[in-house]
């Protein structure tokens, strides 16, 4: 019994951390897009710089993947564990 | 390719789109909508923002600026970064108030002011006109390409009567598609799918000819990558401009939300917010790969084709220069679908913002107050503004391309249309963020954005007036971005501080920047001779079936029978949304006031609002504190059970060892009175037997008196004789009467008679009995030799006394220091001197009904004692009832 209600502790914590990580996100892909044009332009207008926009580009929609196949695993988690508990709570009454 | 069997294939490629629509409208309308709503499809309608301007101008963008040409989808993909929590609220927000365009957005957000989304509807008029021209341009332009076999002297506005057809056919499409009924929700499940069809060619079209460029015309991508390196060596322009990139970026992030045909595909088509968990990626992903292979087209065409060459129009060119003339046809159907969803869902949108802001409310207040018997319907009249507005954007559309002559590059055109429109962004953004953002300030930044941008963007586009003199250091586009949005925020905010909201636009605010549902107030709830005109009034809207469906459905949650539902504040809240899905936030709210009395919203109604919100909250509270008194109380009884199983088995042990200790004397009388009916023993003998069972009698007796003492103190009913007494005469006369016990051992007694003379107000034959045993304790069990008995007295602060009492032997081990006041727990003791094991909790009892304690002082080298006394014993509860 004790058990529960830390798994639900634990689920929405986690889910909580995810979503600070939704917020850090685009900031963060801010800085990465702006900071070197603004830094090296010379260095990242022509061919190196294709690679680099493109390379930067398919590791965004990546860390984009992965954050909200994790939000979703995490909202479904946390959805479970407050139906376990209700259901706890059913059997209680 | 011969031009007769093009126009054939983009006839049938037309037809298939309108059969995609039409299946999709049908499947819905029979409730099939799960694939409809797939998150695919909604992803992939997404990519109406790769409109021509993309398809073609991308590449045209490239050759001009290199790498800038990306900034137009980073934007987006930063956006989209934040699409969990941004974009979904904001797809949250916007379902809940069913809202059908972003100028109903943040009209509904302000008050539901109807002239903030007139003005917003005219940026959005202002700026998309051009940019469905320049949809008409590229598309006419493609079919030049095929038509002529020059590549250099393409007229730019050559086509007109091809860009006069394709206006025809997309208008026609539209108002067959876009207007079919007036939902509720506004969502066009025919137009989407078939624009995700679109989605899909546009994408198979760009990365087929990307894969020809690089491996077909190049040699691979490391090939690619020199050539690119190259290309850029002869070119000043290609240097990135940090202010440029910026700049850019900001306003096409800005786009992607608040351009009228995203919005209408983002928000307005959505079915909930949950598809933004796919299209959070899907979507980067999409503009990544359209992105991919513009910069190796771009460098490719201009290595390849001739230096007077139309950039813009490589994409058909290059293939078809390779002699690749079906790869040609795709890309050219690649292109055609690029323009044909984007105007389809650009005039759709503004369609909806001209109907739903321009002429409803105009003919509205043409009609003053309309009478409630009236026949005629609203609804006729409202799709028939829509049609009429797509028309018109059409019309405009070909007109400004037609009196242009067209313009010689795409992108200008599409910066325009966004610039434009991210002037409604900071309104939009703090209207979500801010609850202290008002109508004031909303007009203010909205006006001196659309102000700057005219001057400074719009108009300059268009051959009036001229850019600013600015250093050359300072780029004039991202100058006149930075100026516009700036002052348009700054203007914003202050006005906002300073103005006064209303109470509608208050209760809005709270609404929007929550997240939640507020109630419409209650003074609205009158009496039920209002609810049929109000179903007269949405049967206009909606025509008859619906509406009725609607009253009844409304009427059964609240538990009637019939169609007329009671004026709740809740029924009109629903119906009011309902409405707005129709007719837009404003004019809902316009009309239901005018049926239902049009009653001003005041501050205290607001307050109203809060007290009721408050009162529920307050009972929720309680019946939450009463959930947790039971849940204490339930715990109490349960320890109380726990208490009462422990007594009993306590009491049950008790029985027992009372037994026992009752029987070993008993069995030694009647042992010895056996004996002595023997008639041969000697008198010696005789006499010894008989003093046994004398002594044996004795202690019987004796522990028969202990028990009883107990009981009767244990029931807190013995009689005490409260007199006062000197504690230094009590504890002489304990020592004397103790030194009875084990009378051999000489105790050295370690005291200060002074500090004894304490006087204290008790029983003192109780207190005595008490300081004996513990004092006979010291003697039965002290085993240091030679044994020390110390004895101090301290007057304690509330002004009773404690006497510590200690011996200098091995004590008490503390596992048993809890038990030795139990009845019954005789320490192991071989030493033991006939008492029962009742004498500390005899003690423990008289001290408790003189009002003090006994307890164990651990730690004192030996055995030690501590008697607590009050000031004077308590008064029993019920002592004034005995008396009398």
């Amino acid at each position: 019994m004790p058990d529960r209600p830390l798994f639900l502790e634990r689920a929405s914590f986690r889910r909580r951390r995810l979503g600070d990580a939704a917020r850090v996100l685009p900031m963060l892909a801010a800085i990465l897009v702006l900071v070197p044009v603004w830094w090296i332009p010379a260095q990242v207008s022509f061919a190196a710089g294709a690679v680099w926009l493109f390379g930067l580009w398919a590791g965004l929609i990546l860390a984009i993947f992965v954050l909200h196949r994790a939000l979703r695993r995490a909202d479904a988690a946390t959805l479970r564990a407050t139906q376990a508990m209700a259901r706890d709570d059913d059997h209680a009454l | 390719m011969p031009f007769e069997a093009l126009v054939a294939g983009c006839l049938a490629y037309v037809a298939l789109m309108f059969g995609v629509a039409f299946a999709a409208d049908r499947a819905a309308s029979r409730g099939r909508v799960r694939w409809l709503d797939h998150p695919a499809v909604y992803t992939l309608s997404l990519s109406v923002y790769c409109s021509a301007w993309t398809f073609y101008g991308a590449v045209g963008y490239a050759t001009r600026s290199g790498l800038e040409f990306a900034t137009i989808y980073l934007g987006p993909t930063i956006v989209f970064c934040g699409a969990w929590w941004g974009l979904r609220r904001l797809v949250r927000v916007a379902r809940m108030h069913h809202v059908t365009s972003i100028a109903d957005l943040i009209s509904a957000r302000f008050g539901k002011s109807n002239r903030l989304a007139a003005l917003i509807t005219l940026i959005a008029v202002i700026a998309a006109t051009p940019y469905v021209a320049l949809q008409l341009q590229s598309v006419s332009l493609s079919f030049e390409v095929f038509a002529t076999d020059s590549l250099t002297d393409i007229p730019l506005a050559g086509g007109g009567g091809t860009a006069l057809w394709v206006a025809a056919g997309l208008a026609l499409f539209t108002i067959v598609f876009g207007t079919r009924n007036l939902a509720a929700d506004e969502r066009h499940h025919g137009v989407v799918t078939a624009i995700a069809l679109e989605a899909v060619v546009k994408l198979m079209a760009f990365l087929a000819l990307g894969v020809f460029v690089v491996w077909g015309l190049a040699e691979g991508p490391a090939d690619m990558l020199d050539r690119i390196a190259q290309a850029a060596a002869g070119h000043d322009g290609w240097l990135l401009k940090p202010d440029r990139w910026t700049a850019l970026i900001v306003v096409s992030g800005a786009a992607i939300i608040a351009l009228p045909r995203m919005f209408q595909v983002l928000v307005v088509e959505a079915a909930d917010e949950d598809r933004l968990a796919v299209a959070g990626w899907a979507f980067p992903a999409y503009l990544f790969a359209m992105s991919l292979f513009v910069l190796p087209i771009a460098v490719m065409g201009q290595q390849l084709l001739p230096a007077d060459a139309n950039p813009d129009l490589y994409v058909l060119t290059l293939p078809a220069q390779s002699g690749q003339n079906w790869l040609a046809f795709l890309v050219f159907l690649g292109g055609f679908s690029a323009a044909t969803s984007m105007v389809v869902v650009c005039t759709i949108a503004l369609a909806t913002m001209i109907s739903n802001h321009w002429l409803v409310p105009l003919w509205l207040i043409l009609r003053r107050k309309p009478q409630t018997g009236d026949p005629e319907d609203l609804r006729g009249f409202v799709l028939n503004a829509r049609r009429l507005a797509i028309l018109a954007v059409m019309a405009v559309g070909w007109v400004y391309y037609r009196a242009t002559g067209g313009t010689a590059a795409l992108a200008s055109m599409g910066l325009v249309a966004f610039t434009g429109m991210a002037q409604v962004l900071p309104a939009m953004i703090g209207g979500l963020l801010w609850r202290g953002a008002n109508r004031q300030g909303a007009y203010a930044g909205v006006g001196t954005g659309f102000a700057l941008w005219l001057a400074l963007i719009f108009l300059p586009s268009v051959g009036i007036g001229q850019d600013p003199a600015l250093p050359p250091s300072v780029d004039p586009l991202a100058f006149a971005i930075c100026l516009s949005l700036a002052l348009n925020t700054l203007a914003f905010i202050v006005f906002s501080i300073f103005g006064m909201p209303d109470p509608v636009e208050r209760l809005q605010g709270l609404s929007f920047v929550s997240a939640v549902d507020p109630v419409r107030h209650g003074r609205m709830a009158r009496g039920a001779d209002q609810v049929e005109p109000l179903l007269v009034m949405a049967r206009r809207v909606w025509g008859a079936e619906d509406a009725l469906r609607f009253f009844q459905s409304e009427a059964a949650a609240q538990g009637k029978s019939g169609y007329l539902p009671d004026m709740t504040p809740r029924f009109l809240t629903r119906l009011e949304r309902r409405l707005a899905g129709s007719i837009g936030a404003a004019t809902a709210h316009a009309m239901i006031d005018s049926v239902a009395g049009g009653s001003e919203l005041t501050v205290s109604d607001l307050m109203q609002v809060a007290t009721e919100a408050q009162r529920a909250k307050e009972e929720t509270q309680r019946l939450e504190n009463a959930r947790a008194e039971l849940a204490r109380t339930a715990t109490q009884l349960r320890e109380a059970n726990d208490k009462l199983t422990a007594l009993s088995i306590q009491k049950d042990a008790f029985l027992g060892q009372i037994s026992h200790e009752l029987r070993t004397p008993m069995t030694s009388v009647r042992a010895f009175s056996e004996i002595l009916r023997s008639p041969d023993l000697s008198d010696a003998d005789r006499d010894r037997f008989a003093k046994i069972i004398y002594d044996e009698s004795g202690r019987l007796t004796r522990l028969l008196d202990d028990l009883l003492d107990l009981s009767v103190l244990e029931s807190g009913q013995a009689q005490l004789s409260i007199t006062p007494a000197n504690l230094h005469d009590l504890i002489e006369r304990a020592l004397s009467a103790a030194s009875a016990t084990q009378p051999q051992r000489v105790f050295r007694l370690d005291r200060e008679p002074l500090a004894e003379y304490v006087g204290v107000i008790t029983d003192a034959d109780r207190l005595l009995q008490v300081l004996i045993n513990v004092i006979s304790n010291a003697r039965k069990y002290c085993d240091a030799e030679p044994p020390v008995l110390s004895i101090r007295v301290r007057r304690t602060l509330r002004g009773g006394a404690q006497i510590d009492i200690a011996d200098n032997g091995s004590g008490i081990e503390t596992a048993r220091q809890a038990l030795i006041f139990e009845k019954f727990s005789r320490l192991n003791d071989p030493a033991r001197a006939g008492g029962a094991g009742l004498g500390l909790a005899i003690c423990k009892e008289i001290m408790a009904n003189l009002g003090g304690e006994i307890t164990y002082l651990p730690g004192q080298g030996g055995a030690a004692f501590r008697i607590v006394l009050p000031r004077r014993p308590p008064v029993p509860a019920d002592a004034g009832l005995r008396r009398a």
